[in-house]
């Protein structure tokens, strides 16, 4: 299994639906830990995705989510735990490795991430003039695809700044399967979109992931849409696993945090008030501030 | 496209007008044009003193220049300085008891050699060297003499 | 009490790690030089954006700055007779020192921080993390041919600066006060030298190119991904540009005309 990663170097790889040998996890982490200074990220954090789901994990703003995509892709390293992506640990590869197995993901951007200075035709164009020797009408009949499946065809020659922030989402998303890639990465999908993109963003993600055989790993804060679409759930507070389940599951867990964070309750667990002394104390107090 | 080729099109006007700039510096402004070092004949001096005479000082007859000094050096057994120079190939008459001096342009000026022709039939040649030398007039030197000489006049 | 000398410490330690990943940085930087042989079409762009768009305010400034050094010259060397001088004096100034230095102040002004700000920008709309992912390391392709484009940019450009004020001296010496043409052209022929002046200066301004492009790129890069971060790092690039660029010219100064 390992072997046939290593490779598959080539855009044009059989991806067999079957997944008749792969063992069915293809994320792995295990005794995750991560610290920026002094504040502590994850301890100790154990998280499987399985392949050709749609899992998501959420949590309230500031728990480290997109830390985890970054790395999950080998862009941080953490402190200590190990990080398996289809068997191999990203945690010990080197750069060059690092770079082949980042050609089988594809990573949604809360920006979007298109390169300014190239039209969208190009900025598609990018992962597959960069890694494969194509033809030019390869490259373009590829391209024009993958723009149709997020349906942007028609918006191929725009310029990214020509764009509005949930095309320019669905063009990264084009770009990011450019090169047919085992699992995509989202950060942030829904964040500011209006109801309607953020609805065609869902019926995309839900799409992608089932008609090409996709491995998607979401992370977002937007319970109801994504509880949704995902497959699998994943709650983190605090650097570790709080609850998962199935959406379904979680709709039925009565633990307080949990409850807090699916029904959006401001008071709970998590204090609507930053720790402070008492207000009639404070009022008071003599001082400047 | 047609903004690549604008791209490319200015980009190579550039390169072009700093090359053109470059060259117009080497030729135009510095002793590039000059300095043709390698041809031309040296020929050798020994000076009791060179003052401050400078390695590419010029070497003037008649006041025009015809060469310049390719090195000064000391001799420790004669404590004589040896000025080696170079003269442009096509000066190649210069009479073997010509005479050389040490002048200065102007009183802070740089200094420089004068040679004075002589009467000699014979030509300088290729590692020639000039017997008939005078040194570099010192200031301070002129200076005490002049007060000696004037305080030998009144005493 | 100890409260300032524990902030000191920490200043001096985050400068000094600043430094190091400066230097790994460059190191990246040269380790990926052949990407511009792969790839030589970056390269242009660039040359287009740091040399191109330099030209107009290097080309006006060095006019300027050699018709403001020949009326100057020219007032103080009358003083002594020298007028002739003037040439010298003009040329002299321009290649060895300003040439290469307003130059390097020039750039890192115009496009050192239009660098810094590009690349902090795309740092801060993950455009470069977006090239990890997809598997393509941005010192490479994104810093790479900036900094060939900037280190090449600077020598043509000095050249054009010096080049344009000797003119500029001319136009001010010879067509306005009077001195003479020959004199102005041959005491400069007499004078500079080839090798101790002229390449010295192209060397100089090689060096500042490494350095303005290198600063230029590192706040890019280093940046806090924010738009106040951005902004400070633009700010900062040009500071330390500045300043590294008169630093470095005395020390290249005393090393090539000490003696």
């Amino acid at each position: 299994m390992t072997q046939q990663g290593l490779e598959s170097d080539g855009v044009l790889e059989c991806r067999d639906v079957a997944g008749d040998a792969r063992p069915e996890v293809l994320v792995e982490i295990r005794g995750l830990c991560f610290r920026r200074g002094e504040r502590v990220i994850f301890e100790d954090l154990d998280l499987d995705i399985r392949r050709g789901t749609v899992t998501a994990v959420m949590g309230p703003s500031g728990t480290g989510k997109t830390t985890l995509l970054k790395l999950i892709t080998g862009q941080l390293h953490p402190d200590a735990g190990t990080i398996r992506v289809d068997g191999q640990d990203v945690t010990r590869l080197d750069s060059a490795e690092l770079y082949r197995l980042r050609r089988r993901m594809g990573m949604l951007f809360q920006s979007g991430a298109l390169l300014t200075d190239l039209s969208v035709f190009d900025n598609v164009a990018y992962p597959l003039r960069e890694h494969t020797n194509l033809s030019a009408s390869m490259v373009r009949k590829l391209v024009l695809l993958k723009l149709e499946a997020v349906g942007l065809r028609g918006a191929r020659d725009l310029m990214p700044s020509q764009l509005s922030g949930g095309m320019a989402r669905r063009v990264a998303l084009a770009r990011a399967i450019a090169l047919d890639p085992m699992m995509i990465l989202y950060d942030e999908p829904f964040t500011g979109q209006d109801p309607i993109s953020m609805g065609m963003l869902m019926a995309l993600i839900r799409q992608l992931n089932d008609a090409s055989g996709l491995t998607s790993i979401l992370v977002s804060h937007d319970v109801r849409e994504t509880a949704s679409i995902a497959d699998y759930l994943y709650v983190i507070f605090e650097g570790r696993v709080v609850a998962q389940g199935t959406p379904d599951e979680l709709a039925a867990d009565r633990s307080e945090w949990v409850r807090q964070f699916m029904d959006g309750l401001p008071d709970g667990p998590v204090h609507f008030h930053y720790p402070a002394p008492d207000l009639a104390d404070d009022l008071l107090l003599r001082g400047d501030r | 496209m047609a903004k690549r080729r604008n791209v490319e099109l200015t980009v190579g006007t550039f390169v072009a007008l700093g090359l053109v700039a470059l060259f117009f510096l080497a030729m135009q402004v510095s002793n590039l044009s000059l300095s043709a070092s390698s041809e031309g004949y040296l020929v050798q001096a020994r000076f009791a003193n060179v003052g401050s005479l400078k390695v590419r000082a010029p070497v003037t007859m008649a006041g025009v220049r015809i060469g310049r000094v390719e090195s000064v050096r000391f001799d420790k057994q004669t404590y004589e300085a040896v000025v080696s120079m170079r003269i442009d190939a096509a000066v190649d008459s210069i009479p073997d008891d010509t005479f050389a001096n040490i002048f200065t342009s102007g009183l802070l000026g740089e200094q420089y050699i004068g040679l004075e022709a002589g009467g000699s039939p014979e030509s300088l040649r290729d590692g020639d060297e000039i017997v008939n030398t005078q040194s570099a007039l010192v200031l301070e030197q002129m200076i005490g003499q002049f007060l000696f000489k004037k305080a030998g006049e009144s005493g | 009490m100890l409260d300032p000398l524990v902030r000191l410490g920490r200043g001096v330690l985050d400068a000094l790690e600043r430094l190091g990943r400066g230097h790994l940085l460059l190191l990246a930087i040269l380790l990926g030089l052949g990407e511009v042989l792969r790839r030589p079409r970056l390269l242009w762009e660039q040359l287009f954006n740091i040399g191109v768009l330099s030209l107009l305010i290097v080309g006006v400034s060095g006019l300027f700055v050699g018709m403001v050094l020949a009326l100057q010259g020219y007032y103080v060397l009358s003083q002594f007779g020298a007028a002739e001088s003037l040439g010298v004096m003009v040329a002299a100034s321009l290649v060895r020192e300003l040439g290469p230095v307003v130059t390097a102040l020039l750039v890192a002004g115009r496009a050192g921080s239009a660098l810094t700000a590009e690349i902090g920008l795309m740092k801060a709309t993950e455009q470069l993390s977006g090239l990890e992912m997809m598997a393509v390391d941005p010192v490479r392709r994104i810093l790479v041919p900036r900094f060939v484009g900037g280190v090449l940019s600077m020598p043509l450009l000095a050249a054009i600066f010096s080049a344009v004020g000797v003119l500029g001296g001319y136009f001010v010496g010879v067509g306005l006060l009077g001195v003479d043409e020959g004199a102005y052209w041959s005491q400069m022929q007499a004078k500079i030298d080839f090798d101790e002046d002229l390449v010295n200066g192209v060397i100089k301004s090689l060096a500042f190119g490494v350095v303005v492009t290198w600063i230029a790129l590192f706040q890019g890069y280093d940046t806090v991904p924010t738009s106040e971060g951005v902004s400070r790092s633009t700010t900062r690039a040009v500071v330390h540009a500045a300043l590294v660029v008169l630093g470095l010219d005395f020390v290249l100064t005393a090393l090539m005309f000490g003696d």
